[in-house]
């Protein structure tokens, strides 16, 4: 501590600008159905006083706790201040806000509204970052995050938002969905390990295969998402058709099984390719060690060069849960479920808040899974330093 | 490579023959469409769309280059160190945005058409360039730097003699990565009503109509596989001259 100088976070002064510029963008919409696009209405209007003034006030001061420099704890609360203003205002101006309009009313958040989202939620990270938290407390901090979004979405306070009325008439399908979801991201995630590791450690050990396999994969990686579902379907199709059997067990044109095939093959590539680059990143020092005590080759792959290249392989799959969580979101054009389906029957119908259904589910999904994967791998790659 | 030089100007030859001459292919799509149905996607054609799309891809990717190094410029500066931790939290966190989602959300704030698909492309654009070419431009050979700066050059001409082209290559893979993805996410733009050649496989999608996939699909796929390796190409030539 040099006395006490405030600074101004450069940053910070970022998103208070950024942040009052939001403010004079519309914060809701109001539609008359649930199709036509609603008017704008900024924040100041959307409510009488009692309900803006401090919720906008919450806001301004967010923002301006997040302007001091080096008070990581300020700024942090700042932007836990900030997000409560604007819960705040978007659950208590929907429902006045719903009976201004007609029976088929819809209210939403609108462009202001996620401005000030995305600008609380960086202030946070920044905040966040220069705390430097270790994985237990970054594992904690995303089950209080998951475990406050879910109570906000129980407790009933945002119900009345057009999202979350289109949610309650598809309950039942919505939780269907994500479980396909899950299934199809996960599922050929297992898969690709299944195949990818013993393919990866093949390619360790000939680099003639390996010189082999790896253009051909990135190859794949490289084909666009829609038409590598859309070129499964006559492959998986002819399968269905001609060997005995095979539709029984539900392999087909459209639905499941080209969507999970095409993204078992989006998911080779970082998987035998990190498998590939853990292994070689072993130091020779603890290989020829392994070799001086007299190790089989069996012995100094499971030993050695597995564990050591832990992290890097592991990096393959969280590349390739994040990859698939988002990918699996073509699913739904084939047939093959999951939030795509949402996202595509409101592009169909121009609903817009069915195309949030489906995303943004799938962005908190993939987000979660990225910031839990990151933690893993950091787990992993301090164990052997301790033991070493 | 030796299949390179066989496998190269044959896949060229298919695609041109699959964009310019789509009628010769009809007795390959023909067992896969619907009885009677068309065989051929005939309601635009193939050159048009597949100009749309790269445009699309070019415009987004030009754009989305030129800001990304811009702000990977500003950053590595002295004066813009105090964003770095923030841009490195925003191209870790966007980069987990699926590409899908991102086009998916464009549209309740930008409407039906090009525009979200542009928008969309040009803000996912960003992410892999800008990363890389922090990434290079914080890890130039301090050796080089400080000769740089030993032979009197000033900040602006060691950024555009020195920083910048040992950058590129890293650069370039960025770009490689960003324009991959815009040519994917592209095809899925039709689904939001931009003229891409992803309109011919929703199409076969939604007819049922094979042929219209597999049409779409090969198309699509080649012009990603050949593009992909035309920028790989253009890396290793770079990295060789450089080398040299």
């Amino acid at each position: 501590m040099t006395g006490i100088r405030t600074h101004i976070s450069p940053p910070g002064l970022l998103f208070a600008v950024l942040g009052l510029a939001a403010l004079l963008v519309p914060f809701m919409t109001l539609a008359a159905n649930r199709i036509v696009a609603g008017d704008g209405i900024v924040a100041w209007r959307i409510a009488g006083p009692e309900i803006t003034a401090p919720g906008v006030a919450a806001v301004a001061m967010g923002l301006a706790m997040g302007l001091v420099a080096g008070r990581t704890r300020l700024r942090f609360l700042g932007a836990v201040l900030g997000l409560t203003g604007l819960l705040w205002l978007l659950s208590r101006s929907a429902p006045v806000l719903l009976s201004q309009g007609g029976e088929y009313a819809r209210v939403s958040p609108a462009a202001g509204f996620w401005f000030l989202l995305v600008i609380f939620m960086l202030l946070m990270a920044d905040a966040l970052a220069a705390l430097k938290p270790g994985p237990f407390m970054r594992g904690i901090i995303l089950v209080a995050f998951l475990f406050v979004l879910v109570f906000i979405f129980r407790s009933g306070l945002l119900s009345d938002l057009s999202v979350l009325q289109e949610f309650s008439g598809r309950r039942d399908a919505f939780f269907t969905e994500f479980v396909r979801h899950l299934g199809l991201s996960f599922g050929s995630l297992a898969a690709a390990a299944v195949i990818g590791f013993p393919l990866g450690i093949l390619c360790h050990h000939r680099a003639a295969l390996r010189s082999a396999t790896l253009p051909v994969l990135s190859f794949l990686q490289t084909i666009p998402s829609l038409a590598m579902f859309g070129l499964m379907i006559p492959i998986l199709g002819w399968v269905g058709n001609t060997v005995p059997g095979a539709q029984a067990i539900g392999i087909a044109g459209i639905g499941f099984a080209p969507a999970f095939l095409a993204l078992l093959l989006y998911s080779l590539l970082p998987v035998v390719g990190n498998t590939v680059a853990g292994l070689a990143s072993t130091p020779p020092a603890a290989l020829e060690a392994a070799c001086g005590m007299g190790m089989t080759r069996g012995q100094r792959l499971l030993r050695i060069e597995l564990p050591l290249g832990l992290p890097i392989i592991l990096t393959g799959l969280r590349i390739v849960l994040v990859q698939n969580i988002g990918l699996a979101v073509i699913a739904g054009l084939i047939g093959g479920g999951g939030f795509g389906t949402f996202v595509f029957q409101g592009l169909n119908q121009t609903a817009t808040d069915l195309i949030l259904l489906g995303a943004l589910p799938t962005v908190v999904l993939a987000l979660a899974a990225a910031i839990l994967m990151d933690i893993v791998v950091e787990l992993t790659r301090q164990t052997p330093e301790e033991a070493a | 490579m030796k299949i390179g030089l066989i496998l190269r100007p044959a896949l060229i030859a298919l695609l041109l023959a699959l964009v310019l001459r789509p009628e010769w292919f009809v007795p390959i799509f023909a067992p896969f469409a619907p009885e009677g149905g068309p065989v051929i996607y005939q309601r635009a054609s193939m050159l048009s769309l597949s100009v749309s799309h790269l445009a699309i891809v070019a415009l987004a990717s030009a754009a989305a280059t030129i800001v990304a190094v811009t702000l990977a410029i500003l950053v590595t500066r002295p004066a813009g160190a105090a964003f770095r931790p923030l841009s490195r939290t925003i191209t870790n966190m966007g980069q987990t945005f699926p590409p899908v989602a991102v086009l998916a959300l464009a549209v309740p704030a930008l409407g039906f058409g090009a525009g979200p698909t542009l928008v969309a492309l040009f803000l996912y654009g960003l992410l892999p360039i800008f990363e890389n070419a922090v990434t290079a431009l914080t890890n130039l050979p301090r050796a080089t730097m400080e000769a740089a700066r030993g032979i009197g050059l000033s900040r602006w001409q060691c950024l555009m003699r020195v920083e910048l082209p040992l950058a590129l290559p890293v650069t370039l893979t960025g770009i490689r990565l960003s324009i991959v993805i815009a040519l994917g996410t592209a095809t899925i733009g039709s689904t939001v009503a931009a003229r891409t050649l992803g309109e011919v496989i929703i199409a076969g999608l939604l007819t049922n109509n094979t042929a219209y996939v597999l049409q779409g699909g090969l198309i699509v796929g080649l012009f990603a596989v050949l593009i992909y390796d035309a920028l790989v190409q253009l890396e290793l030539y770079l990295l060789g001259r450089m080398g040299g």
